[in-house]
């Protein structure tokens, strides 16, 4: 700490910047103070995630050791019942598919609208075009979801059924027996559409990192343009798009009113349907559309350990994202030779 | 010994063609710029076509007056008339309490970030922590409200704890785009205010934090336009109130996601239709807004370097 006075400068991690000067020991009292504000706000952002996982946990507990029936593995979910039986197997199967539906449609039409927006739109265009596709990320999720269940996926039939026709001997293809408009092929898409701006955003950033020396290589050797973003752009930016598609793999998962609109509940007595022609419920529906039954501790208890899975899970997908970033450089805050060369490079062709 | 120029290229009088690529090439070229093409258009599509269904089927309530003075006391779902000014109420009043609560920690959170823990584990830890708090499904935020607010305190579903939920949210885009402005910050300015004597919380809070309000409001912005839009906390933690309330610690709040969601299995209804629709314009206005203040703010106020 820099405003520790008591440290020795060659102490300080960033004495070695030469930036910053070494004002000797604090004695203002308006320093002590506003250096323990700064220092507490930091520390709340680190209690704020700390606690949420803790006070879930401690919710829950006591409603998983009362749980009658396999937490993990167990598809069904009556935490009301005597004694209450709940699991988690069928909500992580709708939110991990519809999510991974979201993913395989977003990612690749991410990267072309940012190899769009970097290397092939006018210059004048690149930014009203990247404004343009940010203002997705500006409709609410409600509308999203009324949209999408009301609009999008009327039109949808028709190639869910076609889609139903052709690949329904796999089980993940089947037709289910009900008509329905509620499928997690719709409310995928739909995510698909709300991750899109994240994804087209941070690989927008490091697609423009890309050294100049490697494009202008690639064209000086003869390549096309193609080819040269396949050569120079892609590999460049490969870890990038890999994070920027993991954050947008967070936000599908825990996404909560636009799925819960558009996704049919299933009855309670039908029969478990994996397809994605069929309706379901995940984990982030499920707790908003059964708001109104958190009346007794044990109920409550059953919805908090289903919030605290997907807490746990978009924090290992959230901070793997991060984790890749860091490693590898382009867009990453942590300079690593590769990112300081990219930022030099940017500083020459400035 | 003699033939030492075989392996060099012999002119053959035909001129190199040097421009020309062949056409696989060529065509693969071709093809990947028209799909680069087709995948914007593509995005294009929802964007209007959502913004087109909102404006067409919403914007005739707007132009009623009674839609920005009146409430929806006493109006069924099948009858015609009130406002939104409940909800519009009652959204800025939860968006603001969240405001004034994440604001001054997302700041601070910066400066500790930039000027206090630069480069220092503990900087890094806290940093990590904000990605993984960005990260946090509002579903997630509004459950941990609740067991807090609800199940551990006993206190009752009320807008204030919206607003704390609200707060996890917004947190993180104020002290991201907030360290993103300090960062810009010229050593210079810094290092001449510690040279006339000045302290370093003086030198922060009068040199470097107005230097970069600009970039401090830009967050505060897209951070109100994250959460307005917000329904999950609302579902969870607040009931919805026809009638206006302007009390966040008293009694149930209308506010425009709830709004909507209040009226959509009545969407058969001509009247609720209409008002869910209208509901749905409003809120799009207000976040637009809110992006659009925070663009131009930014276009303003970036700071020049020399």
């Amino acid at each position: 700490m820099s405003t520790d006075g008591t440290a020795a400068p060659s102490a300080t991690p960033d004495s070695t910047s030469g930036k910053k000067l070494d004002l000797g020991p604090v004695g203002h009292l308006g320093d002590r103070l506003f250096a323990g504000l700064a220092k507490g706000s930091g520390a709340a952002v680190v209690g704020m995630v700390a606690f949420v996982g803790i006070f879930l946990l401690a919710l829950a507990i006591p409603a998983l050791a009362n749980d009658k029936s396999s937490f993990l593995f167990s598809r069904v979910w009556q935490p009301g019942a005597e004694p209450p039986r709940f699991g988690i197997a069928a909500l992580f199967y709708t939110t991990l598919v519809s999510s991974v539906i979201a993913m395989l449609i977003a990612v690749p039409i991410a990267v072309g609208v940012a190899l769009f927006i970097t290397y092939y739109a006018p210059k004048r265009l690149a930014s009203p075009v990247a404004h343009t596709v940010d203002l997705l990320a500006a409709v609410p999720s409600i509308i999203y979801g009324l949209w999408g269940i009301i609009f999008f996926a009327p039109v949808l039939l028709p190639v869910s059924h076609f889609l139903a026709d052709a690949l329904g001997w796999i089980p993940l293809f089947k037709r289910p027996g009900t008509e329905d408009r509620g499928t997690l092929f719709a409310a995928g898409i739909v995510l698909a559409i709300m991750i899109l701006p994240v994804i087209t955003a941070i690989s927008r950033e490091v697609f423009s990192q890309t050294p100049v020396e490697h494009r202008e290589g690639a064209l000086a050797l003869g390549s096309t343009k193609w080819e040269m973003i396949r050569m120079a752009v892609l590999p460049y930016g490969r870890s990038g798009v890999v994070s920027a598609a993991m954050l947008g793999l967070g936000r599908a998962l825990g996404e909560t009113v636009a799925v819960m609109i558009i996704l049919s509940t299933p009855n309670e007595n039908d029969p478990w349907n994996s397809s994605i022609f069929a309706g379901g419920e995940t984990f982030a529906s499920k707790i908003a559309s059964s708001a109104a039954e958190f009346d007794s501790p044990s109920k409550t208890g059953a919805f908090i350990a289903a919030g605290l899975v997907l807490f746990v899970v978009t924090f290992i997908v959230n901070s793997t994202a991060r984790i890749i970033v860091a490693r590898s450089g382009p867009g990453g805050r942590t300079k690593r030779p590769t990112a300081r060369r990219a930022a030099k490079s940017e500083g020459a062709a400035a | 010994m003699t033939a030492v120029p075989a392996t060099r290229p012999v002119y053959d009088g035909q001129a190199l063609d040097l421009t020309g690529r062949s056409g696989a090439r060529a065509l693969k070229n071709t093809l990947a710029t028209a799909l680069i093409g087709l995948c914007f258009l593509i995005a294009l599509i929802p964007l209007i076509w959502i913004l087109w269904t909102v404006l067409s089927k919403g914007y005739h309530l707007l132009l009623e007056p009674s839609w920005w003075t009146e409430s929806q006391r006493g109006i069924t779902a099948r009858r015609a008339g009130g406002g939104a000014y409940h909800a519009i109420m009652g959204s800025l009043i939860m968006a603001l309490i969240c405001a004034v609560i994440a604001v001054p920690l997302g700041v601070l959170g910066a400066v500790y970030l930039i000027e206090y823990g630069r480069g220092s584990k503990s900087a890094r830890a806290v940093s990590f922590m904000v990605d993984i708090l960005t990260g946090v499904p509002s579903i997630v935020a509004a459950l941990f409200i609740y067991a807090v607010w609800v199940t551990i305190l006993h206190q009752n579903r009320v807008g204030f704890a919206v607003s704390l939920a609200l707060v996890l949210l917004m947190m993180p885009v104020v002290l991201r785009s907030t360290e993103e402005m300090l960062k810009l910050v010229p050593d210079e300015l810094r290092e001449a205010s510690y040279a006339l004597g000045v302290p370093k919380w003086k030198t922060i809070l009068r040199i470097v934090i107005p230097t970069a309000f600009g970039g401090i409001v830009t967050g505060v912005m897209l951070g109100l336009a994250r959460v307005i839009g917000e329904t999950a906390p609302l579902l969870i933690l607040v009931g919805y109130s026809k009638a206006i309330n302007t009390n966040p610690f008293n009694g149930f709040m209308g506010a425009l996601p709830t709004m909507i969601n209040q009226d959509r299995d009545n969407l058969a209804l001509e009247n609720a239709a209409d008002r869910v629709w209208s509901a749905a314009l409003t809120l799009i206005l207000v976040v637009l807004l809110l992006n659009l203040l925070a663009r131009l703010i930014a276009r303003f106020s970036t700071i020049k370097s020399k």
